[in-house]
C-alpha cells in the first residue's frame, strides 16, 4: 500500500492561493473609482457580450476580474440574492455590506474546500450612497476575505501598480470625466512602467450614478456619450466638468 | 418565477393552501382601468377607489404601476392580490433584465403576466379574482400596444382601447364614441379621464376626481422615451377641467348622430 504524500495546511493553502493568483493575473484589469456624483467602473474589455460590469440592485453594481464563468456564476448568485431579499423584505434592505458578505462566504467556503479548486475571480462589490460619504466599496479576493476600501480600487492582472499610480492621483469630487481620464491612464500603464494607448472600442464603462432619477442608478456608458467624456477630460482637466447627461 | 419555486415555493402566490371557505371573502376590491392607443405611445389610467362590498375600503389606492421602463399594468380585483402579483411581476422582469443581459420582448411580458393570472384560479373561484389591464410601447414594432386579459388568464391584444372592472363597460362606452386614430398625447390623457368619469358616473363602485380630498385619476403615459407618471398637479388640470365642461354638459362631450 502506497502512502500519501504528506503536505502540510501551510503548504496547502499557499499552492491554492498561489494557483487562484496566477488565475486572476492572467486576466486583464479593472479599476473602480468613486467620483463626485456616484462611482465609475472602468475595464479594458475587447467582448462587448461577456460584460465584466454588471447591475446587481438599485445601487449596487459587480466588477470582477479572472476567469468568465466562475465570475458570471457568483455575478447571478448575487443577482438572485439581492432580488429576493428585496421582494422578501424591502428594496431598501438590500445591502452591498450583505452581499460581499454572501460572497465571503462563498469564495472562502470554495477556497478551503479540498474538493473544488479555488475560484480565480477577485471582486469588487460597491453601493453607491446618497451622498459621497454613503458611497462603499469593498474588494474581494480570492480566498473569502473583504477589504473596505475608499476612493479607488484595481484588481486584476497589474493591480499593484495601477492601484498605486491611483492611489497617489485620486481625488475626492472628481466629475465623471476627469475620473475616467486617470482611469484609463492607469489601465494603460504596464508592469514594465511603459505606456500604451487603449482605444474607446476596447474600453467598458459603467456607472452607478446618484443623480440618476430612476430607482436603478447602474447605467452602461458607451458609444457616443463615453467618447464625448473622454474628449471632455482630455481636454480640460483642471476645468469644471458637466456631469453625465442622461441620453436615453 | 422558477428560481423562486425550487428554494421558497411559500413566497409564490397561487401556491399557498387555501383554509375551506364558506360563503363570500370580504376584501378590498379595485375598480376600474382604462388604456388607450396614440400615435407617439400607450396611456394607462385608474380611479383611486377600492370597494369593500357596499363599503369604501380606500379613497386613494394606487391600482397603475410601472412594470419596467417601457410598460405598466393596471389591476382591477382583489386588491392585496393583485399588487403582490405586480409585484413578484416586476422582479421577473427586472430579474430577467439582469441575468440575461437584455429585456424581454413585450409579447414575452404579456405571456408571462398571464401565466401568473392562470395560478390564482384556485382564488379567482373563491371570489378573490385579479383581473390586470396590460399596456406597453413596443419598441420593437415602435408602437403602443394593450393586453387585456380574463380571470382564467386568457389573453387578447386589444386595439385601440381597453378598460377591465367594474366600471369597464361604462368607460369602454365613453370610449367607444371619443376614439379615433389620430389622437395626440394631450388628448389620450382626456380621454381616459372622460372615461373615467362616465365609469364613476354609472358605476358606485368606481371613484370620480375628489376635489375636496384632491385626489385625482392616476394617468401613466408608455412611448419610446419610457414610462412617466403624470403628477398630481397634471392631473388635476385634465379632471378640473373635464369638471369645468361637465357642470353646463353633465353628460359630457357628444359625438356626431351620423
Amino acid at each position: 500500500m502506497s502512502t500519501p504524500f504528506y503536505v502540510s495546511p501551510q503548504q496547502a493553502m499557499a499552492d491554492r492561493a498561489e494557483y487562484a493568483r496566477k488565475g486572476i493575473a492572467r486576466g486583464r484589469s479593472l479599476v473602480v473609482l468613486q467620483f463626485a456624483d456616484g462611482i465609475v467602473f472602468v475595464g479594458e474589455n475587447p467582448s462587448r457580450a461577456l460584460h465584466k460590469f454588471s447591475e446587481i440592485y438599485d445601487r449596487i453594481g459587480f466588477a470582477a476580474a479572472g476567469k468568465y464563468n466562475e465570475y458570471e456564476n457568483l455575478r447571478i448568485g448575487g443577482v438572485r440574492y439581492a432580488d429576493l431579499r428585496g421582494y422578501t423584505y424591502d428594496r431598501d434592505d438590500v445591502t452591498a455590506r450583505g452581499l460581499a458578505n454572501v460572497y465571503a462566504q462563498t469564495l472562502g467556503t470554495i477556497f478551503s474546500s479540498s474538493a473544488e479548486k479555488p475560484y480565480e475571480v477577485e471582486l469588487v462589490v460597491a453601493e453607491v450612497g446618497d451622498t459621497p460619504e454613503g458611497d462603499q466599496i469593498y474588494r474581494l479576493p480570492h480566498d473569502g476575505s473583504i477589504v473596505d476600501e475608499h476612493g479607488s480600487v484595481a484588481v486584476g492582472g497589474n493591480a499593484e501598480t495601477i492601484s498605486t499610480y491611483l492611489d497617489q492621483r485620486h481625488e475626492d469630487g472628481m466629475s465623471l470625466a476627469e475620473a475616467l481620464k486617470l482611469a484609463v491612464q492607469a489601465l494603460s500603464r504596464d508592469t514594465n512602467g511603459s505606456e500604451r494607448d487603449i482605444p474607446a472600442e476596447r474600453l467598458e464603462v459603467a456607472v452607478l450614478d446618484r443623480t440618476r432619477p430612476q430607482q436603478r442608478k447602474f447605467k452602461r456608458i458607451v458609444g457616443r456619450q463615453l467618447g464625448r467624456l473622454l474628449e471632455e477630460g482630455g481636454a480640460s482637466t483642471a476645468a469644471e466638468a458637466e456631469g453625465p447627461e442622461d441620453e436615453e | 418565477m422558477d428560481f423562486l419555486s425550487d428554494h421558497q415555493p411559500d413566497m409564490l402566490p397561487g401556491r399557498r393552501q387555501l383554509p375551506p371557505i364558506q360563503g363570500v371573502i370580504e376584501a378590498p376590491h379595485g375598480t376600474t382601468i382604462v388604456a388607450t392607443t396614440f400615435a407617439g405611445g400607450v396611456v394607462l389610467a385608474g380611479d383611486r377607489r377600492a370597494t369593500m362590498g357596499n363599503v369604501i375600503a380606500q379613497r386613494d389606492i394606487e391600482k397603475v404601476f410601472p412594470a419596467d421602463e417601457y410598460s405598466a399594468v393596471g389591476i382591477a380585483g382583489t386588491a392585496g392580490l393583485a399588487v403582490e402579483m405586480v409585484k413578484l411581476f416586476q422582479l421577473e422582469l427586472e430579474h430577467f433584465e439582469k441575468v440575461e443581459g437584455t429585456t424581454l420582448s413585450l409579447e414575452g411580458k404579456a405571456n408571462r403576466l398571464s401565466t401568473m393570472i392562470r395560478s390564482n384560479l384556485g382564488m379567482a373561484m373563491q371570489g378573490l379574482a385579479v383581473v390586470p389591464l396590460f399596456a406597453g410601447f413596443d419598441v420593437d414594432r415602435d408602437r403602443g400596444r394593450i393586453f387585456s386579459y380574463d380571470v382564467t388568464g386568457g389573453r387578447s391584444e386589444e386595439h385601440g382601447f381597453a378598460a377591465t372592472g367594474s366600471g369597464s363597460l361604462f368607460a369602454r362606452g365613453a370610449m367607444k364614441k371619443l376614439y379615433h386614430k389620430d389622437l395626440t398625447e394631450e388628448q389620450a390623457t382626456t380621454l381616459v379621464v372622460q372615461a373615467l368619469y362616465d365609469a364613476a358616473d354609472d358605476d358606485s363602485a368606481t371613484g370620480g376626481p375628489d376635489v375636496a380630498r384632491r385626489i385625482y385619476p392616476i394617468v401613466t403615459v408608455i412611448t419610446e422615451d419610457g414610462f412617466r407618471r403624470l403628477t398630481d398637479q397634471e392631473s388635476a388640470e385634465i379632471a378640473r377641467a373635464i369638471l369645468e365642461r361637465r357642470m353646463e354638459q353633465p353628460d359630457g362631450p357628444r359625438a356626431a348622430l351620423l
